[in-house]
């Protein structure tokens, strides 16, 4: 029993010097939080911009879905136009759910945007193009998954299509995605770990970097893994809730 | 009760699925003030005409008059006609994120510019008069089925239709709820509203209706009062419909 008391101590005492060593010693701590901030600001940028063009992407391709035959028979130009965006937004999604996200980062760094040597700002923008191929299908799955009842009756009330979507249909498709966009945004954090390819100082190139500085993986990396882990469980808190308070309909 | 104004004109209505022919040529008039029942065997095509008549099925030849024009027009924004035209459909359909009174309000707000607070007054004057306004405030999950159906007939009349169609009601309810939605409908059909009814109630065809619609394989096939068509019915495939419904 005495034994192993000290043994605990002991290693206790360790890690405690490992941190210190680590993190203080050189105030290399300052990179760490200067990583977690740098991840943090990709991943809600990227989320705006993936949201976004998400809604945009799905919007057209549901609309076109639901709508082509019968445009087509009423004709004009509405129906052609929106035939080109669905074939535009289809080439989108296949080309960039159909490549490594770390290929498209490094294409938009080296190849696109030469002259900005700033790898954040091109963090947001490759990222927030990946995610939104993602959260498109993801909405677009939504938007179908509710019952065509529903749109009848919107419509049949007089709204128009536009109205029947806003007010009748994506709040519903929203509250449904809702697990699976939360799982989305998981994801996009954990990928932008990639973003030092380009030489951006996100949390895991920050923890990498301090283990190659200091031969010392051990706590560099854990840290690392357990700031990611502790994003993630805020994150989920926060959607949970989002969800109880949205499931508000269901008694 | 009626006028002679037709309010629903139908000619030569067509409407295929692909190859398949469901509504081969109907033409007929709903005056104002009407109560049309349509009945016939499933697939008969008498769900795919009531849809049609506000477009929820486009036709795929033939025209529809509302009012005296035609919205199968493509210059015609069909939204606004729509507003005049009731419907209620087998499913209910209610809007399962808003509560009640919401469902019953979105519309009159939104599109016709009726301030919340007269919409609700108005939504609540109507729930009163089918007996749920003690629910204005819960949501559809909590409501029966039949419950659901009758705020179903409230919130299209909330948008003050000129017509109401409705698409086999009581088709979708617990034997004990049929009775409370009919009498809801009865009501409405006694207060003078232009209505044209698809249902397999054929009690409830014979007491309401001023006109029935004998629809079998895409046309009509009979039509006349209800007296017409269930003592003295002419075709042989009516009298075979009505020995199996009956």
């Amino acid at each position: 029993m005495q034994n192993f008391s000290t043994f605990a101590l002991n290693v206790f005492s360790d890690i405690i010097h490992e941190f210190e060593f680590v993190f203080i010693e050189g105030e290399r701590y300052n990179q760490m939080i200067k990583g977690f901030f740098n991840t943090l600001k990709i991943t809600a940028g990227a989320l705006g911009i993936g949201v976004i063009i998400g809604i945009v992407v799905a919007a057209i391709r549901s609309t076109f879905d639901k709508n082509a035959t019968a445009m087509k028979r009423r004709g004009g130009i509405g129906y052609w136009l929106l035939a080109f965006l669905n074939y535009v937004c289809k080439i989108y999604l296949t080309v960039i759910r159909g490549t490594p996200v770390v290929v498209q980062l490094m294409i938009a760094y080296f190849v696109i945007f030469v002259s900005i040597k700033d790898g954040v700002p091109i963090g947001i923008f490759a990222f927030g193009i990946n995610s939104g191929a993602y959260v498109a299908e993801i909405f677009r799955g939504g938007i179908m998954s509710i019952d065509k009842g529903q749109f009848e009756a919107g419509r049949s009330l007089g709204l128009n299509y536009f109205q029947t979507m806003v007010y009748i249909i994506i709040p519903q498709a929203f509250k449904n995605v809702l697990p699976t966009l939360c799982n989305e945004f998981i994801a996009l954090l954990k990928e932008t770990s990639v973003a030092g390819y380009v030489g951006v100082m996100d949390l895991t190139k920050a923890g990498n970097s301090i283990a190659g500085r200091t031969y010392s993986y051990f706590v560099p990396l854990l840290t690392v893994a357990a700031i990611y882990l502790l994003i993630v469980m805020v994150l989920t808190t926060l959607v949970g809730k989002l969800e109880r308070r949205l499931r508000n309909s269901d008694h | 009760m009626t006028t002679n104004k037709p309010i629903i004109k139908t000619e030569n209505l067509c409407k295929a699925f692909g190859e398949i022919e469901v509504l081969k040529g109907i033409s007929t008039e709903i005056q104002k003030g009407e109560v049309v029942v349509i009945i016939g065997a499933s697939g008969s095509g008498k769900s795919t005409f009531l849809r049609t008549l506000n477009l929820l099925e486009e036709p795929t030849s033939g025209q529809i008059f509302f009012e005296d024009t035609d919205i199968t027009a493509p210059s015609v924004n069909v939204n606004l006609h729509r507003r005049k035209m009731g419907m209620v459909f087998q499913q209910f359909n209610l809007f399962p994120h808003m509560t009640i009174l919401k469902n019953m309000t979105i519309a009159p707000i939104k599109l016709l510019g009726v301030q919340k607070a007269k919409a609700e007054e108005k939504a609540m004057e109507l729930l009163k008069k089918v007996g749920l306004a003690d629910r204005a405030n819960a949501y559809p999950s909590q409501l029966s089925g039949g419950q659901k159906q009758r705020v179903a007939i409230v919130r299209a009349l909330c948008m003050e239709p000129e017509v109401m169609l409705f698409d086999e009601p009581t088709s979708a309810l617990d034997p004990e709820m049929v009775g409370e939605v009919l009498a809801v409908i009865k009501d409405l059909a006694k207060s003078g509203m232009t209505m044209a009814v698809v249902t397999h109630e054929m009690g409830f065809a014979k007491e309401v209706a001023d006109r029935i619609l004998f629809i079998e394989d895409g046309v009509i096939m009979e039509e006349g009062t209800p007296d017409e068509i269930f003592n003295n019915p002419k075709s042989p495939r009516l009298r075979d419909f009505l020995s199996k419904v009956l």
